[in-house]
């Protein structure tokens, strides 16, 4: 081979460099995001020195920490059985002979996708709020359906994208080990399908977080969430004080990463 | 994955208990958000032992479509002055006579017999405003008590502006820039409303809600928007000034009303008659940064507030003022028609 | 004695019959709180208009579908084509497909950047491009504004950088619109692509170069076919929601001009049609729903195993 012995095999032009870029113009907002978190001054435009007034303001704002809580428990709630729900679907739908029905399931779980949010809204507000009279029960149960719901396509589309292009000779061969299917799909099938399950998850989860029309529409009394509250604030007034809670946000995250990187390294 | 899972159905079970619970002693106050001051909602939660939550809408649609579905739980709600009627109308609203409350001598008698609620049996003031003008003057120093500035802009301003996103309240200043009457069907005076419109937005910025930020900073040089956010963009650029549209410019008031199946019946009735309470009423105030209909309220504002002159109408305007009446379905598909086409 | 053929049956009976039980609780949830929902919508785009929104129930009426389509003129009454329908269409159309492809452009790199990681760092990588995504898309359009106002962070980098000598106003064009479209639908195009790549088999890569092929040439002919599933993936998830987008478009466009999503918001709102609302948005679900299914279709014929 004429090859040199340090070619890489793996490289393409100016990938890394693209995506570095894409990294850094990703962050760019963010860190301006989280400057003004620290504004001196009322304004999410006008820089008027450091001060820590707007983290004191949210810390003493009961309503803000409940809606940032709130979110945060749907989203959950709603990714989780999302993902569930769309690994399951996703496994039924690919890697099989054509079958009557195949096309209507992938057009019906990815029908949440293709109709502006505002029209399921008022659909769900309607039939919800029958459901609501009807049983008395008006709790997150409906925003935590309705959620689960829209994100199924999103944890749907990356798991079966992975199942797709995954190999299938691992299979065959715990099969052919007389494996049953549930071994061969707990020890084998899952453990290659999680890159594709992670990438579900995570979808679902900042769907579900970013989602306001359809929760202004289906939350019964005292069920505002982030989103939902700062909608207010959008016509009104925007203070800094939600680049303080949108921190806080980003530090728990960052603080989450950082231990699951270490977790996974001890692993390795 | 499985940590993921536990922590999903850990939270489920959570949610079993949320919607349960109605004790006495609560108020469920559905209105618009960053409109309720926590110190005042804190205050009534101490005199009469009550818990209080509050929910947010953005839009009186969403507020009217989300109570007609039913289900939703709420006592209180603040619907604007155009919309009390249609509430009225589709028997949504408790008759509460709050004109036989104790503080309603408190009530400023402009506001008493309103056409959309004659001498008070549903409703009591909340917070009022209009939609007016504001300037950077330094940019332009002419006449600002014109609606000319958004729809016949000078050159300085032309490319700075910003209007209201809002079909009712951009309609009505147009049509009576052309001594229009708001609810004309008059199809020529629309038609040069329409184009008019067309020709304006060419010159327009933009049409958004971020006004307290971008007027200040520079961003816009003018806008047609409510005199709450100019007056807080005042306060932090003092070169801000605030016009009238001698024309006509259109006022809204939000009022609270009982609904008609409201749980909590009586907490709701002892709230209309403390936010009557010219001290509470201030609290409103204070917080939400409009004017807001009880007398002798003044002296419980803020210093800034007595004074301003976005909140303290000057007497020649005081006429061009005008509430936004709900106009008759068909004039409300011509509108919302002729809005599509300006915006398409 | 059921012949080999009877059996093979049997078992592809039973094949089919387990898909459907795994498939249930996805089709139950969409169908309870999606696709149910939406045949009231369906009934309601029949119906005569309430008078503050709503409609009014039982009475039947066509004229929410005909104004979907046909237009009386608002000022002498002649009937024509509904063409303020038709350009805020097109427009959002437009705005889309150049969003799905800025963001596969970008995504793409990125996505193979993360997949091309050490093992144990990759979920680190795709971590990384979530975080931006947890703090809410309100706020991040916030954010947003404040890289490109022209007081914002990209002027200002690009005056000092002596490439522009005054600020180039970016807020409020289909520029920014773009901005931030491809901002908020990144993830939903790396993830997919992301996970497609991760297992790529560079074997065949490797074949490639032994047949002196260029690095072009393998990333055309080798890695793009074998990622096509994640590239689908990804498009679908980024053309079809930003159709409807509606923050975006309001808060970086200005909301001067309408998209669909805008136009829709309106029936429902302060424009009281809600009979137009439900045939606007069934209208383009049939458009969105028909694309995709000639889509499924036509790749079902062309490979059995990449549908």
């Amino acid at each position: 081979m004429s090859r040199p012995r340090t070619f890489d095999l793996r490289a393409q032009p100016g990938f890394a460099f693209i995506a570095l870029f894409t990294f850094f113009m990703l962050y760019l907002p963010i860190a301006a995001l989280v400057v003004y978190a620290f504004n001196a001054g009322d304004s999410m435009a006008i820089w008027e020195g450091v001060s820590l007034r707007w983290f004191q303001a949210a810390a003493s704002n009961e309503r803000v920490q409940e809606a940032a809580l709130r979110s945060a428990i749907i989203a959950i709630c709603a990714a989780s059985i999302a993902t569930t729900a769309a690994t399951m679907a996703a496994i039924a739908t690919t890697r099989t002979k054509p079958y009557r029905g195949l096309t209507f399931k992938y057009a019906f779980i990815n029908q949440p996708l293709m109709v502006p949010e505002i029209v399921t809204a008022v659909a769900l507000l309607i039939v919800f709020s029958r459901i609501k009279v009807w049983t008395g029960y008006s709790g997150l149960g409906y925003l935590v359906a309705a959620h689960a719901a829209f994100c199924i396509p999103f944890a749907y589309l990356p798991i079966r994208a992975r199942l797709e292009s995954m190999d299938l000779t691992l299979e065959r061969a715990a099969a052919d080990l007389y494996a049953t299917p549930w071994k061969t799909f707990r020890y084998v099938t899952l453990p290659l399908l999680r890159p594709g399950i992670i990438a579900g998850f995570m979808l679902a989860f900042v769907i579900s977080l970013d989602d306001v029309v359809i929760t202004e529409f289906v939350k019964s009394g005292g069920q505002d969430t982030l989103p939902t509250y700062m909608l207010g604030q959008l016509r009104r007034e925007t203070t800094p004080e939600v680049n303080a809670i949108a921190t806080v946000f980003l530090l728990v995250s960052l603080i989450l990463v950082t231990a699951f990187f270490f977790i996974n390294r001890r692993k390795a | 994955m499985r940590g993921i899972l536990l922590t999903g159905t850990a939270a489920i079970a959570l949610l079993g208990f949320a919607g349960l619970a109605h004790a006495e002693g609560e108020l469920n106050i559905y209105n618009w958000g960053d409109y309720t001051s926590a110190d005042m909602i804190k205050k009534f939660e101490q005199a009469h032992n009550v818990k209080v939550t509050i929910t947010d809408y953005d839009s009186n649609d969403t507020a009217l479509a989300k109570v007609r579905a039913g289900g939703h739980g709420f006592d209180i709600v603040v619907p604007s002055a155009n919309y009390v009627p249609i509430w009225v109308k589709e028997g949504l609203l408790l008759e509460a006579r709050p004109d036989q409350m104790e503080n309603f001598k408190n009530v400023d008698p402009r506001w008493v017999d309103v056409p959309w609620d004659p001498g008070r049996h549903y409703s009591v003031p909340w917070q009022w405003g209009v939609t007016g003008i504001g300037v950077n003057s330094k940019v332009y120093g002419g006449d600002i008590n014109t609606a000319a500035i958004f729809l016949d802009p000078p050159a300085e301003l032309v490319g700075k502006i910003n209007v209201a996103p809002e079909m009712n309240d951009v309609l009505f200043a147009t049509i009576k820039y052309f001594g229009g009457n708001w609810c004309t069907d008059d199809k020529e005076l629309l038609k040069k409303v329409r184009d008019k419109l067309v020709e304006a937005k060419a010159k327009w910025l933009a049409m958004d809600y971020s006004v307290t930020e971008k007027l200040p900073a520079g961003d816009y040089s003018a806008v047609y928007y409510w005199n709450g956010a100019i007056m807080r963009s005042r306060l932090t650029n003092a070169d801000i000034k605030f016009g009238y549209p001698k024309e006509g410019y259109p006022i809204f008031m939000d009022s609270v009303a009982i609904l008609k199946d409201a749980k909590n019946v009586e907490n709701a009735k002892l709230f209309m008659n403390f936010i009557m309470d010219p001290e509470n009423a201030a609290m409103i105030s204070a917080f939400a940064k409009y004017a807001n209909g009880i007398k002798g309220s003044e002296q419980f504002m803020p210093e800034e507030m007595k004074t301003a002159p976005e909140l303290v109408v000057p007497a020649e305007y005081e006429k061009a003022g005008q509430f936004l009446e709900s106009c008759s379905p068909e004039i409300v598909d011509l509108y919302s028609r002729i809005w599509t086409d300006v915006q398409k | 004695m059921a012949s080999a053929a009877e059996t093979a049956r049997q078992a592809e009976r039973a094949d089919v019959r387990s898909r459907w039980l795994l498939s249930t609780p996805a089709l139950l949830i969409i169908l309870v709180a999606a696709i149910g929902p939406l045949f009231v919508m369906l009934a309601y785009s029949f119906m005569v208009k309430g008078d503050y929104g709503d409609v009014k129930f039982g009475q039947f009426s066509l004229d929410g579908w005909f104004s979907v389509f046909f237009s009386r003129d608002i000022f002498d009454d002649t009937v024509g084509l509904a063409d303020a329908h038709l350009s805020i269409f097109w427009r959002s159309v437009k705005l889309s497909l150049i969003t799905t492809l800025l963001t596969l452009g970008l995504g793409f790199p990125t996505a193979y950047f993360i997949a091309t990681r050490p093992a144990s760092t990759r979920e680190v990588w795709v971590f990384l491009i979530t975080i931006p995504f947890w703090t809410n898309l309100l706020i991040r359009t916030f954010a947003m504004q404040e890289v490109i106002r022209n007081e914002g962070i990209l002027n200002t980098l690009m005056m000092w950088l002596g490439l522009i000598d005054r600020p180039v106003q970016l807020m409020y064009t289909d520029v920014a619109i773009l901005f931030g479209m491809v901002y908020v639908y990144l993830p939903l195009m790396v993830l997919p692509l992301y996970a497609s790549m991760e297992k790529l088999d560079f074997r065949l890569v490797e074949a490639g170069y032994d047949l002196y092929a260029t690095r072009l040439r393998v990333l055309w002919r080798i890695i793009i076919p074998l990622v096509r599933p994640g590239i689908v993936a990804g498009s679908i998830l980024v053309f079809i929601p930003s159709l409807g987008a509606y923050v975006t478009p309001r808060v970086l466009g200005g909301g001067k001009n309408m998209m669909l999503g805008n136009l829709i918001e309106l029936q429902f709102g302060a424009g009281r049609n809600w009979p137009l609302g439900a045939a606007l948005s069934i209208t383009l679900m049939a458009i969105v729903m028909l694309a995709l299914l000639v889509y499924v279709r036509n790749a079902a014929r062309s490979g059995a195993q990449h549908v």
